[in-house]
């Protein structure tokens, strides 16, 4: 039911009343504490318990996967609405991916929520010890808007597995695709123990006051450190998925036309508008002339001549990062692309050279369908290069030498490692995901998510009797007793503690 | 402050404390420093807490030197990159995770055992290998100096490193970038860390505290509870973190707990408690004021008698308790066990419930179906049945707090995981470019039920299963390569 004020809350006085049971403040409302009464409600839900059985958990992420299929073709429309991304695109990155991690987590429920035995010592032999995984109980996940399917609906598996009541905030600025979860997804979760809130920064400042017992945010550092700033208030873990500059090395040692296949691929995928995307490369000149052509050639295969007629290349989300990117576009020179639309929101598939380090194209995350190349001598160069920077999100190396990538690999430090290719690593549910450093911190993705949202309780059952074997550990202690303790538990093994 | 943290980061950068064998030999170094100097550091402890040797070896020197020993043993398998599993798409290719240190760390220790409270993180972020500074608690203050002295005369001067001083130097420290902070201390002071880490966008581990509840059943043997009990509680005078902080139970046990602790207190530090060697005193003149604050207005069972010369408390306990007094109202910390008698168990668990989550929960019982009710229905940090304490001893089990007890945890592995980035890696060959084409733009529906087949299919165990997905895998590879090459 809608909150305050009676009747359905809406967004902007003259927009659709939302439908459903998701919160927006009204301008004219109070703005003493809109979340009070929702956030109440959900916590005393998760003090009932029933969030806890494991049908329940399963119930909702079964009603989750429901609204995926049932959604299809609205979801699909949004995300097209939102960021021109074709329905193969929408499904690949976005549905497919939920929809299999809905699936692990039904599949793999049981044994995730199983206590963990842990083994004991010499001293606990007789008892019994688990680790026993525990919702948190009350979470926000707050959602970006670049794959606001994906990266909304992801993380939400996770904690109803966990077995939270869970706030959900996805992005307002992706509007189409936040009108379709704010008005269908609540159709299908129990709404005792889900709510979501709406709004933009400032409504997301006043739901960060209050307390939630686990915050999940994906984007920016800058935004990342208010909301880890925010968790303070309450000593909050936090799961912080953030961003950066990744790099993506190019050997010489390759063929330019695969590396420039797979680079441009997940560049220009969503416009560029990815936190794994490949930002920049890395090359030495020689290795850039062969891959200027190469790359031309990809993107005309890819995208046609006209690319801006291309169905298969998104768009940039809104006005302000479409004028961003476009003053990107006067860095350097551009060597690929550089035609822009603003009626459209379209930048074409471009590459700049010559950019000096200092430029601001090299200065903040590109987030859009723009690649600079820099030019370095070789490995080593490129290394310092890298490791001069804030640790990124994804590291990328290209090179027909194992030795190589195993060189990047073990001197560099980034969130994820791709050898020869781009962020393919992404649809490896075994694999967890999550930035290090100015990138992020905590990771998530299959069994890693519910780990996330789970507190591992350590529980240690001692037997109620057999008190002489506790006499050792009891004052006084008489000489006799102090060598004991020291010849058993002294110098040597004490691997049986 | 600014330069140490940087010479310390330089340190790191030269990469010297990566090899396994370079963590191995400085672990080796810190045992020998601990079986060296032993008396040395014994004696710093026992000045601080009034500590007998022997307690502070068995409390604190047997678990760091049980700790080094872990990780010598386990280190080698667990800086080994894991391999994972893979689907479809990245059947031919290497998927693994690789652990890597992450830095510099930043240890920030605690007065009450600051010999391991301080060196156990230590161990896991060399392990893990970083380089790390130590800023061990200027409230023990003689061990903070023979920390400050043995160290560098044992380990690498300039990848670990100890800096003391008081809330100033801890301040200024807390203003320079680090990759991890790891914390243990209270509630307060965990805020200040983390606000300071947000900063950076510093990941942290918050060992705090709290009221760790301890709930005793009619159906137990009162005798041995109380023994366990009463060792657990006064054990270095109650300034443990893990501490059953406070006892509930139904009204008409209260008399015969009472009696039964002390006995055991009599049985453990004789008549006169005061010339026991075993027993502690309080840390300092602060904590002594505020912890007989606590004891204003309550009914003393036993105990009750202070020296502030010596800052002794004498082995205390309350009785029908106010949860609304001031005793009930923060951590104790000290030799004063409040009961605050309940009906039952339901209103033991609700009592539990409505504070904030502890770090440590305690429930005695012959009945496991009431155990288990009272962890299904609670949350702390971690839980003891039938015991206290013994949870932290075992270093298969990760210790830490949650909600206000902390968050992150430590001892054993989840030292070298909390220290370390796990970093998943996928090494393609850049052969077979055929298989991408799928991927490719332009699109067409069948891409895209292709997609969904490689994507949705799981490699499972069931030999029939993935017999025929490498089949299908196979004719989709060839029809691909065949359309679109």
């Amino acid at each position: 039911m809608s909150e305050k004020g009676g009747g359905s809350a809406v967004k902007d006085p003259g927009a659709e009343p939302t439908l459903g049971t998701s919160w927006v403040p009204h301008p004219s409302q109070s703005r003493t504490d809109p979340f009070e009464d929702t956030l109440r409600r959900l916590r005393e839900a998760f003090h009932s318990g029933c969030t806890r059985p494991a049908e329940f958990r399963a119930e909702q992420l079964q009603a989750l996967g429901r609204f995926l299929q049932e959604n299809k073709q609205l979801l699909h429309d949004a995300l097209a609405q939102d960021l021109h991304k074709s329905a193969f695109d929408s499904d690949i990155s976005e549905l497919i991916i939920c929809q299999n991690e809905i699936n692990l987590a039904l599949q793999n429920l049981q044994a995730w929520m199983k206590d963990e035995p842990g083994s004991t010592n010499w001293f606990t032999k007789l008892d019994s010890a688990f680790i026993r995984k525990e919702p948190f109980g009350l979470v926000l996940i707050i959602a970006p808007w670049n794959y606001p399917v994906n990266l909304t609906l992801v993380p939400l598996v996770g904690a109803l597995a966990a077995g939270n009541c869970v706030v959900l905030k996805p992005s307002e600025i992706s509007r189409g695709t936040e009108k379709v979860l704010a008005e269908v997804l609540p159709k299908y979760l129990d709404q005792r123990c889900f709510a979501m809130v709406l709004g933009g920064p400032e409504e997301t400042g006043q739901l960060l006051e209050h307390k939630f017992d686990y915050i999940f945010f994906t984007g920016s550092p800058r935004v990342g450190k208010i909301v880890m700033t925010a968790a303070t208030k309450h000593l909050t873990p936090v799961t912080l998925e953030l961003g950066g500059k990744n790099p993506c090395y190019v050997d010489d040692d390759c063929d330019p036309q695969i590396v420039a296949n797979r680079v441009a691929w997940f560049r220009y995928f969503n416009a560029g508008q990815t936190c794994v995307a490949p930002d920049y490369l890395l090359c030495s000149p020689e290795m850039q002339e062969r891959l200027l052509p190469a790359l031309q050639s990809t993107i005309t295969r890819f995208y046609g001549d006209d690319p801006q007629s291309s169905p298969n290349l998104g768009r940039i989300i809104n006005q302000k990062h479409f004028q961003r990117l476009r003053a990107l576009l006067g860095c350097g020179r551009v060597a690929i692309g550089g035609q822009s639309d603003e009626r459209d929101r379209y930048i074409a598939p471009t590459v700049l050279v010559d950019v000096q380090e200092t430029e601001p194209v090299m200065q903040e995350e590109i987030f859009g369908p723009i690649l600079p190349i820099m030019n370095v001598r070789g490995l080593d160069e490129a290394i310092e290069f890298i490791n001069r920077r804030e640790k990124p999100l994804a590291l990328y190396a290209f090179s027909n030498s194992s030795q190589v990538v195993n060189q990047m690999l073990e001197q560099t430090s980034s969130g994820s490692f791709v050898g020869n290719d781009g962020f393919i690593h992404m649809t490896l549910s075994s694999l967890p995901f999550g930035g290090v450093g100015h990138s992020g911190m905590g990771r998530y993705h299959g069994k890693f998510t519910f780990d996330t949202f789970s507190h591992h309780r350590a529980c240690l059952l001692c037997p109620a009797g057999l008190e002489k074997l506790n006499n050792i550990r009891y004052p006084p202690y008489s000489d006799r007793v102090q060598q004991l303790v020291h010849w058993v538990l002294g110098s040597q093994s004490c691997t049986i503690l | 402050m600014e330069r140490e943290v940087q010479r310390v980061r330089q340190a790191f950068l030269s990469g010297r404390s990566r090899p396994l064998r370079f963590r191995l030999q400085q672990l080796e170094a810190l045992r020998r420093m601990v079986q060296e100097r032993e008396k040395d550091i014994l004696a710093a402890i026992r000045s601080d807490l009034c500590k007998s040797e022997f307690n502070a070896y068995s409390q604190e020197v047997i678990t760091v030197l049980g700790e080094i020993d872990f990780m010598l043993e386990n280190l080698p398998e667990w800086v080994a990159a894991k391999p994972v599993k893979k689907n479809l798409l990245t059947m031919l290719d290497e998927a693994y995770l690789q652990p890597q240190p992450l830095g510099v760390v930043l240890i920030i220790g605690a007065w009450n055992y600051p010999f391991v409270l301080t060196i156990q993180p230590l161990i896991g972020a060399i392990a893990a290998g970083n380089a790390v500074i130590i800023k061990p608690s200027e409230l023990s203050e003689n061990t903070a100096t023979i920390l400050a002295k043995l160290l560098p005369q044992y380990l690498d001067q300039d990848l670990y490193i100890v800096i003391n001083g008081g809330v100033e130097e801890t301040t200024e420290l807390l203003k320079q970038r680090f990759d991890h902070i790891l914390y243990t201390g209270n509630t307060a002071v965990g805020k200040i860390v983390m606000e300071a880490a947000a900063k950076h966008l510093t990941p942290v581990t918050l060992e705090l505290g709290g009221k760790s509840p301890c709930y005793i059943d009619k159906d137990c043997d009162l005798d041995i509870v109380c023994r366990r009990i009463t060792w657990g509680k006064y054990m270095n005078c109650g300034q443990t973190c893990i501490a059953p902080d406070y006892i509930l139970c139904e009204a008409s046990l209260q008399n015969q707990i009472v009696q039964k602790i002390k006995e055991t207190v009599k049985e453990f530090y004789g008549e006169n408690v005061k010339e026991s060697p075993d027993y502690e005193r309080i840390i300092n003149l602060r904590h002594f004021k505020r912890i007989l604050s606590l004891l204003e207005g309550q009914k003393i069972a036993f105990g009750g008698e202070t020296d502030e010369a010596t800052r002794y408390i004498a082995p205390t306990v309350l009785t029908d308790v106010d949860p609304k007094t001031k005793v009930m109202q923060e951590e104790i910390f000290g030799p004063v066990l409040p009961i605050v008698p309940v009906k039952n168990v339901d209103e033991a668990i609700n009592f539990i419930n409505e504070r904030e989550k502890p770090l440590a929960l305690y429930v005695f019982s012959h009945n496991n179906k009431l155990i288990k009710r009272m962890i299904d229905e609670t949350s702390s940090g971690g839980v003891t049945g039938n015991d206290v304490i013994m949870h932290f001893m075992l270093n298969s089990f990760p210790f830490g707090g949650v909600g206000s007890s902390g968050m992150g945890a430590y001892h054993g592995k989840h030292s070298f995981d909390t220290f370390s980035h796990q970093r998943p890696c996928l090494l393609k060959s850049l052969k077979r470019e055929g298989a991408n084409k799928l991927r490719y733009p332009p699109n067409s529906q069948s891409k895209v039920d292709w997609g969904k087949f490689f994507l949705l299919k799981r490699f499972n165990k069931q030999k029939l299963g993935l017999l025929f997905l490498t089949f299908l895998g196979i004719v989709a590879a060839v029809l691909v390569k065949a359309e679109y090459y």
